[in-house]
């Protein structure tokens, strides 16, 4: 069921205390700022959120972090030289993280939208990654079993939907927004535009419409 | 042997950082799909030359990655793995995070280049992580770069600030990848590692026999078609 919401209040006011909620966006490209705002004022906390990073500067995730409504954070990179406020909160003892080699961080998320139960993968095999988890050698090469990561919701950010849902992006700040469609239950998208249904390529879509189930036009 | 050190000399003194990169892009084969890491290895794209045709991916979502932007080419939207603003150029392509953890975990870049804490003698890579009980531990791609590209080059200096080895016979520091590094660049000499132990191709202001001196693995010269 896809919905066309007026403000990105709205969009985010089903996100419960306790959700697992993907944001997409590589560093700023393709963060959905107005969506975290929005979250950011709705209140919603104990949050675990799947990002690549974990919050830079002061907006966007990182506010959400310093604010204590992220009990935890499922990322690649999360220390940069601005990520201050996660920092504070790490070495506080009052975040949790579980930090995950960037590609698994993907692929683990594409599996969970793809019905996918886990996969063996080389990628952190021999280190402090990979401890406790099953591995296996295929093909000659030591393996590691990774599971899927699902979510409640998912906020992403896109250039253009149409009357469908259908969505396209723009440049790297594609990223992660296709994969966490597909991964979420819920799945809210902000874009630039809403082109009439018709109005995109059928062969340039990106995120088919069926992943999609709130769009939020943001000026 | 002192014949076949000299011969491997082929600088009278250590290499600096953009020597280094000059020399890490004219060994990229013509046509190679590439990666370059953040820092040190992001110099070697500015000695690329055209007639190479060298395609560059970045982690974040593009094959076709051109020079960092300026003035009015900076475009949020297009950024590098280390968020720097970039340009794109003719022929290249977009795709979402998984297709571009593909690429390099389905083993379809030709080369990438990182830089590194230490490397082993059998070519094992610590890059991300310090281990320090304060660290904040980040490790972004390198692990699935370091186990998918064909080739894995490292560039670094050969020793650290207090003069140890940063070529180890076994890392101290958490490692990123098992056996994974086929080249090493320092400002010293530039290293071969695999099965045959470390080999040394070709060494910067010192002898073979001086290089031994700084480092704690057994050395070789290198057979000369590696060179």
């Amino acid at each position: 069921m896809l919905n066309f919401i007026d403000t990105v209040g709205e969009a985010v006011a089903g996100i419960k205390d306790g959700s697992t909620v993907m944001i997409g966006g590589f560093g700023n490209a393709g963060q959905p700022f107005e969506l975290i705002d929005a979250l950011l004022d709705g209140g919603a906390t104990d949050l675990t959120v799947v990002n690549n990073n974990a919050g830079q500067g002061d907006q966007g995730l990182a506010l959400l972090i310093k604010e204590g409504r992220v009990r935890k954070m499922i990322c690649s990179f999360p220390r940069q030289s601005d990520s201050w406020h996660f920092d504070a909160m790490y070495k506080a003892g009052q975040i949790e993280l579980e930090l995950v080699p960037q590609g698994n961080l993907a692929e683990r998320i594409r599996a969970a939208g793809a019905g996918i139960g886990g996969f063996f993968t080389p990628t952190g095999y021999g280190t402090m990654l990979a401890e406790g988890k099953e591995t296996r050698i295929i093909d000659g090469r030591g393996q590691v079993f990774e599971t899927p990561i699902h979510a409640d919701v998912a906020l992403i950010k896109a250039l253009k939907a149409d009357g469908v849902g259908n969505l396209v992006y723009r440049k790297t700040a594609r990223n992660f927004g296709p994969i966490m469609a597909a991964a979420a239950k819920h799945t809210i998208a902000q874009v630039s535009e809403i082109v009439p249904t018709g109005g995109l390529d059928p062969e340039n879509v990106v995120t088919p419409g069926i992943y999609v189930n709130s769009i939020v036009k943001v000026a | 042997m002192s014949i076949q050190t000299a011969s491997i000399q082929t600088s009278d003194k250590p290499l600096g950082r953009d020597d280094l990169a000059r020399l890490v892009a004219r060994d990229i084969k013509p046509g190679s799909f590439v990666n370059l890491g953040i820092g040190q290895p992001t110099l070697v794209s500015n000695y690329l030359q055209p007639e190479q045709n060298i395609t560059l991916h970045t982690e974040n979502g593009m094959l076709g990655m051109g020079p960092e932007a300026t003035g009015d080419q900076i475009d949020g939207d297009l950024i590098n793995a280390g968020k720097i603003p970039v340009t794109e150029l003719p022929g290249a392509s977009y795709f979402h995070h998984a297709d571009s953890f593909a690429i390099m975990r389905g083993g379809h870049l030709d080369i990438c280049v990182l830089g590194a804490f230490q490397v082993s003698a059998t070519g094992d890579l610590a890059n991300w992580h310090t281990g320090a009980p304060d660290a904040i531990p980040a490790v972004g791609g390198a692990m699935d770069l370091a186990t998918g590209a064909k080739d894995v080059f490292v560039m670094m200096t050969l020793l650290t600030r207090d003069g140890a080895s940063k070529i180890v016979e076994a890392c101290t520091y958490p490692l990123t990848g098992v056996g994974c590094v086929t080249r090493v660049y320092t400002d010293k000499a530039v290293f071969l590692t695999g099965p045959d132990g470390v080999q040394v191709r070709e060494t910067f202001g010192c002898t073979l026999e001086e290089l031994q001196a700084l480092v704690p693995v057994a050395l070789t010269a290198a057979p000369a078609v590696e060179r």
